[in-house]
């Protein structure tokens, strides 16, 4: 099987879902002639021509609101933004005009849009730049939203989102867009909604998703080997709509639970895992459901102290042998 | 009202033919007795449905914001009166007037006022979210401002698909300092899309007069972004249908957007929980009911052309009225949602069981 960048397989995915239906238009800044900010859209232009590949001006509001407008006739726009962060400027449009208009409605319109970029720390650009915003896109019924981590998820994932009825949020990550793997060649796609065994455990489950699953597994690695601890590594892939069964088969397994999401713990994704943990396997449970989170300040401009800031395998390490105690 | 007077400029259209009468109009002479009949009665039908769903909220049947539309109908009529078949329409949260006007029914429109399942949107949307899509009538929308980039949205669907139609997408004149309309005017304009925003200025936006709240001219901010603009009475069906056919025309042959403000006015407070007693004299409202009224203008008009005589209009009158408290009759028979349809027409998926592709769950309790 190929082995392929993590980008890559997001081009392909967008080149081959491009190719099958002639509603699909890929629009975002700097996405056609400059190739993309972090390259996933390059030679997308070349090969499909401005019709279908379209720059847009810094207009984020604009532009996601002319998807959706375009959306509701039947096109399927995938919007890219530079990074997830600046979705704050377009918070209105995704959050009022996509979520609910299906609802408002009552059924009668919906809204086959994506809008996919990166969403994560860790690039030292700071807070502005750093924001991941899961939890909040997954707290307005009326979006999905989708977090890979691996080149194979990724394009799975994104097919499926383009060919989703509803909007999909779909969250990427510059720190993994290097991140080689086995791809498919062909047309293939993963649901939404269907988490992954990254790493089969018996002593404790790891809820994970995005990089926070890279460095899990290789925090599980070290558990493994220098503490004798066999973690399960469960990578959620979306967190709406959410396989809360896969979350509870694991749970069922191995009776002990650590989150590890790159979120603020305050409403963060993990905090409704717990709460549905603990109140759907309660009798499971060993011990209370454990989560390590991004330390709850804005992000911190500084390298190494950023490192420190977010998840990262020393102190999931930590965190899961304290959740074993 | 405080307003500026527009100067003619480059680009700027002064209304078509007013120096001819605007019901010589090529627009308006080609009409038959008949469908002048037909545009006063949409105009009637508006004005009778929110007459009496004012008095159904008077007697607390209606929740929340009910804003009217009574002194604006020509606007709504006019327009929407021009639409061929791949011409759209999206307005804000005055939107009764729109929905009636491209041809919704008075009884789900009541219904959904009354919050019943037997509403245009299920109960589920509300006075300020009325929708039809299958009347190219896309709401309906709450956020001032917000509903102008879906316009754009839709007048791009159009051009990606080859359709020769336009988005007319109207706006209040408070929503114009709104950044999401600036950019849906830059967006428009660039990538030449056929859309005709539509200011429908009434004068106010809640309790702030435009004075209070714009600077420089509405309609003229189209310069800056390249488009052709213009401004024209709203209280003449005739004049609004005659101004806009021209803009509508070229949107849709040339693909590209164009800025209209129509000076229009409302007799009501902004919505029904507005006492009215702050910001504008009664005389003012008084002058332009009694001069202005854009059903009595046209009326008149028809009476003048030898279309309609008084009997007729009471006759007219009567049916509208009846059909408007038939509506209520209807909403109030109707049931109201249940409980188990709250979390239906969220998902297309989950309405949509047989071909649901995701797994996981979808709601949360
Ligand atoms: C973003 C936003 N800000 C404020 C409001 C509250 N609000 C609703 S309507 C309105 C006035 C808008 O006036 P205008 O655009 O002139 O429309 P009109 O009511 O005259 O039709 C205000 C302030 C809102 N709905 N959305
Ligand atoms: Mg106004």
């Amino acid at each position: 099987m190929p082995i392929i960048q993590y980008r890559e397989a997001i081009r392909q995915a967008l080149a081959e879902e491009l190719t099958r239906d002639a509603n699909v238009v890929v629009l975002g800044e700097e996405v056609a002639q400059f190739n993309g900010a972090y390259k996933v859209t390059e030679g997308l232009l070349e090969r499909f021509g401005p019709k279908r590949i379209v720059d847009t001006p810094i207009s984020e509001a604009g532009f996601i609101g002319l998807g959706i407008g375009a959306s509701m006739l039947g096109i399927r726009p995938v919007i890219e933004l530079m990074f997830w962060s600046f979705y704050s400027v377009a918070f209105d449009q995704i959050l009022n005009n996509a979520a609910n208009i299906r609802y408002m409605s009552g059924g009668q319109i919906h809204c086959p849009i994506v809008i996919r970029g990166p969403a994560n720390g860790g690039t030292n650009v700071g807070a502005t730049h750093s924001h991941t915003p899961e939890n909040v896109l997954a707290s307005h019924p009326g979006v999905k939203v989708v977090v890979p981590c691996t080149p194979y998820d990724a394009k799975g994932l994104l097919k499926s989102a383009i060919r989703d009825n509803d909007p999909v949020m779909y969250l990427e990550n510059t720190m993994l867009y290097g991140d080689r793997g086995e791809v498919p060649a062909d047309d293939y796609l993963i649901p939404l909604g269907k988490a992954d065994v990254k790493r089969e455990g018996k002593d404790l489950t790891i809820v994970t998703y995005g990089r926070a699953a890279i460095q899990s597994l290789a925090a599980a690695a070290v558990l493994q080997q220098e503490r004798g601890i066999s973690a399960e590594v469960l990578d959620l892939r979306s967190i709406r709509p959410l396989d809360i069964d896969a979350v509870l088969a694991s749970v069922r397994k191995t009776h002990r639970v650590l989150v590890v999401e790159e979120q603020r713990p305050f409403c963060g994704v993990g905090a409704q895992l717990a709460y549905m943990i603990q109140s759907e396997a309660f009798d499971e449970l060993d011990g209370p459901v454990a989560r390590l989170t991004t330390v709850d300040a804005p992000s911190i401009y500084s390298p190494p102290v950023e490192v420190e800031q977010l998840p990262n395998p020393q102190r999931i390490l930590k965190a899961a042998v304290e959740a074993m105690a | 009202m405080t307003k500026k007077p527009s100067a003619a400029t480059e680009g700027h259209a002064d209304p078509p033919a007013a120096k001819l009468g605007f019901a010589g109009a090529p627009v308006n002479a080609m009409l038959s007795a008949e469908q002048k009949i037909g545009l006063y009665r949409m105009m009637l039908r508006i004005r009778r449905f929110e007459e009496r769903s004012l008095r159904a909220y008077q007697a607390k049947k209606i929740g929340g914001f009910l804003h009217l539309y009574i002194g604006q109908e020509a606007v709504a009529v006019g327009c929407c009166s021009l639409m061929g078949k791949d011409d759209h329409v999206i307005t804000a949260y005055r939107d009764h007037g729109h929905a009636i006007a491209v041809g919704m029914e008075l009884n789900p429109l009541m219904a959904e006022l009354y919050g019943k399942v037997t509403g245009c949107s299920k109960g589920k949307g509300g006075s300020m979210h009325f929708f039809d899509p299958s009347r190219n009538y896309w709401g309906g929308h709450g956020i001032v401002g917000g509903q102008v980039p879906l316009g754009v949205g839709l007048a791009y669907g159009l051009k990606y698909k080859g359709l020769k139609g336009a988005c007319m997408t109207f706006m209040g004149d408070g929503a114009v300092n709104q950044g999401a309309v600036h950019e849906a005017y830059n967006l428009a304009a660039l990538w030449e899309l056929p859309v005709v925003f539509v200011i429908e200025n009434n004068g106010y936006s809640m309790g702030t007069s435009q004075a209070r709240s714009s600077a420089g001219e509405l309609s003229r901010r189209a310069e800056a972004y390249g488009m052709p603009w213009g401004e024209c009475n709203g209280h003449d069906l005739y004049e609004v249908r005659a101004f806009m056919a021209p803009f509508l025309e070229r949107a849709r042959d040339t693909c590209r957007p164009a800025l209209v403000e129509i000076d229009t006015y409302r007799y009501r407070g902004h919505s029904v929980a507005d006492p009215d007693n702050t910001y504008r004299a009664k005389a003012e409202i008084e002058e332009y009911r009694r001069n202005k009224d854009p059903i009595q203008v046209f009326q008149n008009e028809l009476i003048a052309e030898g279309v309609l005589d008084e009997a007729r209009a009471e006759k007219i009158d009567a049916e509208v009225r009846g059909e408007a408290d038939l509506s209520a009759d209807f909403a109030e028979a109707s049931p109201f949602p249940i409980a188990a349809d709250l979390q239906k027409d969220v998902y297309w998926e989950a309405d949509n069981p047989g071909e649901r592709r995701s797994g996981g769950r979808l709601f949360f309790n």
